[in-house]
């Protein structure tokens, strides 16, 4: 693999991504729904204004698990399709350039951009708050930050993967939108629903370990358990082991979410 | 498969062919399932000639051109570009002497012209600056600055053979090079590749418009049904399928039964009268027959026009 290749594509991607206000747009929708969280989540219960960091982050896990793999996957599912369907592909692959850099490329510049925009998004909430946080509290909404990048990574690697094997936009659109349904909505009521008709009988053990397939979940239980005060006020927390929620374990559990799809992805384009 | 290879047609060519093939494809298949999009097609291109490949849509020739490219592996069969495997470990060095024009060229309509030089110049690895000498040898120097998106589709197309030419490659594949240019940019661009192959550079193009690449080609190759048919100069393949020669003479309306009576006598065929002129076909070899009994009509003919078989004909003749 040739490097500068691979940086050629990924910075043609996050320049493009740049220039036309995609980065600016989701840093924005980023740092508006953060600062009415953090102000206004308290509202129901009479009060307006910054109360905890635990509260805020919590509120905002609820936002992010719907909002950052749908922007992932609108971002990533035209990745391949949509060269392949412009017909731009072929000049592109006329070059002296492998499909796996040209893949690797693209998801590197996309994943550049959508990183980029969650940092400026959120780390301008972080700036705005931080007169009223102090260093722990800082680092909680750092490791917020840091899961919330590897959710739309996983993401957008399932998106990239969607990409390649579509053969055409418009199915990949639907793909992507049924992945997110699936991954955000459908995934938990089916492992609930398991678990409600069998009393309780099947699955009680392997639990946990079904919910490191979503990485949705994955994403929800790595905030959850760094932050005592909402640990408990989560239902599958008590059912989800300790040792098995360690940082850095559901941190390698992420990084597989984004290789394993982009491995697919590479194997299937390069065949 | 006719291979009629003798010395190039065109009497000007700036630069003989070196005669060593550049490319050569040996015995390349495509198979999509039960369809043979190319089946077995052997082709030589030689260092410095200007090649014509023609056919039917779905002839093949896309295929072909995307193999030669290296886009898409052969079912079986090898092609080699100066003597290296266009999919084998050192295709990036087969890559970087190759500049490729596809058929309606797409590029990104968010960049400038000279910005899509450079991403380009970037990943063949050129200096980025050649690509405003690519700008302006295609005519686009002043629309440097514009959006792609504002550009027209000659323009585009212009664009497409300036990241073609990035690199200065010494082999050139052109898929439709004309596509949506304007008469006055046809001649340009024709005058570039003449000066291409002035500096020894190898071009392989395909058209439709085969009036157009018949004078400017040096040899071709006829494709359908996945095969080349025939494959030589255009001259060697007019003689090899033999087809007549197409006479018009031009007479008064009063003169036109003894110029009919006089070609009656002669072996030709299709002999057809209109307002002003006779048409009539014969084979070459009643050429001088012909025009010696209209010689002997004293000065009834007042014009005659010989025309040769054209490209199309020869076309026609070798895919039916």
């Amino acid at each position: 693999m040739e490097i500068s290749q691979i940086a050629t594509i990924a910075g043609k991607e996050f320049r493009d991504r740049i220039r036309n206000r995609w980065v600016l747009a989701v840093a924005l929708i980023f740092t508006a729904f953060a600062l009415v969280i953090a102000y206004f989540g308290a509202a129901q219960q009479g009060a307006v204004g910054f109360r905890s960091i635990e509260v805020t982050i919590a509120s905002l896990v609820s936002l992010v698990i719907y909002l950052i793999p749908l922007i992932a996957l609108v971002l990533g599912f035209d990745a391949i399709v949509g060269e392949r369907e412009r017909g731009s592909l072929d000049l592109l692959l006329s070059m002296p350039l492998t499909r796996g850099e040209l893949l690797l490329g693209k998801y590197l510049g996309l994943a550049a951009a959508l990183t980029f925009a969650s940092i400026a998004g959120f780390g301008l909430v972080a700036l705005v708050l931080s007169p009223q946080l102090d260093l722990a509290a800082l680092f909680h909404y750092f490791g917020f930050m840091t899961s919330s990048v590897l959710l739309g990574c996983a993401f957008l690697s399932l998106a990239v993967m969607l990409s390649v094997f579509a053969t055409d936009r418009t199915r990949a659109s639907g793909l992507a939108i049924a992945m997110w349904f699936f991954f955000v909505l459908v995934f938990d009521l089916l492992l609930l629903g398991a678990l409600v008709v069998s009393g309780g009988q099947w699955g009680g053990d392997v639990f946990p370990y079904l919910l490191l397939l979503n990485p949705a979940d994955v994403f929800r239980i790595l905030n959850i358990f760094s932050l005592e005060d909402v640990r408990t006020l989560y239902g599958l927390a008590t059912v989800f082991p300790p040792a098995l929620a360690r940082p850095w374990l559901l941190g390698l559990v992420m990084v597989g979410w984004i290789v394993a799809p982009l491995a697919v992805a590479t194997w299937r384009f390069c065949k | 498969m006719t291979d009629t290879s003798s010395a190039p047609n065109k009497a000007n060519s700036p630069v003989a062919s070196t005669g060593e093939a550049v490319i050569l494809a040996r015995g390349v298949h495509k198979h999509y399932g039960a369809i043979k999009a190319v089946d077995g097609v052997d082709l030589e291109v030689r260092g410095g000639e200007l090649f014509g490949l023609i056919g039917h849509n779905g002839a093949g020739k896309s295929t072909l051109f995307k193999m030669m490219l290296g886009l898409t592996a052969a079912t079986a069969g090898e092609i080699r570009i100066g003597g290296t495997l266009v999919n084998g470990g050192d295709f990036r060095a087969v890559r970087r002497t190759v500049g490729y024009l596809p058929e309606n060229v797409v590029l990104y309509d968010n960049l400038s012209g000279l910005e899509t030089l450079h991403f380009f110049s970037r990943l063949k690895g050129v200096a980025s600056h050649l690509g405003a000498a690519a700008l302006a040898r295609v005519g686009l120097a002043d629309a440097a600055q514009r959006r792609v998106g504002d550009y027209s589709k000659g323009m585009r197309q212009r664009l497409g053979f300036a990241q073609a030419l990035l690199g200065s490659p010494r082999i050139l594949f052109l898929d439709e090079p004309t596509n949506g240019l304007d008469p006055e940019a046809i001649r340009s661009f024709y005058a570039i590749l003449r000066q291409l192959q002035s500096e020894g550079v190898t071009m392989v193009i395909s058209s439709h418009i085969l009036a157009e690449i018949q004078e400017r080609v040096d040899r071709l190759a006829i494709m359908a049904a996945g095969r080349v048919q025939a494959s030589g100069t255009v001259q060697a393949l007019r003689e090899e399928m033999d087809l007549p020669l197409h006479f018009t003479v031009k007479v008064a309306p009063a003169d036109i039964a003894a110029v009919q009576a006089a070609l009656g006598q002669l072996p030709v065929s299709a002999i057809k009268a209109a307002a002003e002129q006779v048409t009539v076909h014969c084979r070459r070899e009643a050429k001088m027959a012909v025009i010696e009994a209209l010689a002997r009509l004293d000065g009834r003919v007042l014009d005659l026009t010989v025309r040769e078989p054209s490209l199309e004909d020869l076309f026609f003749g070798f895919s039916d």
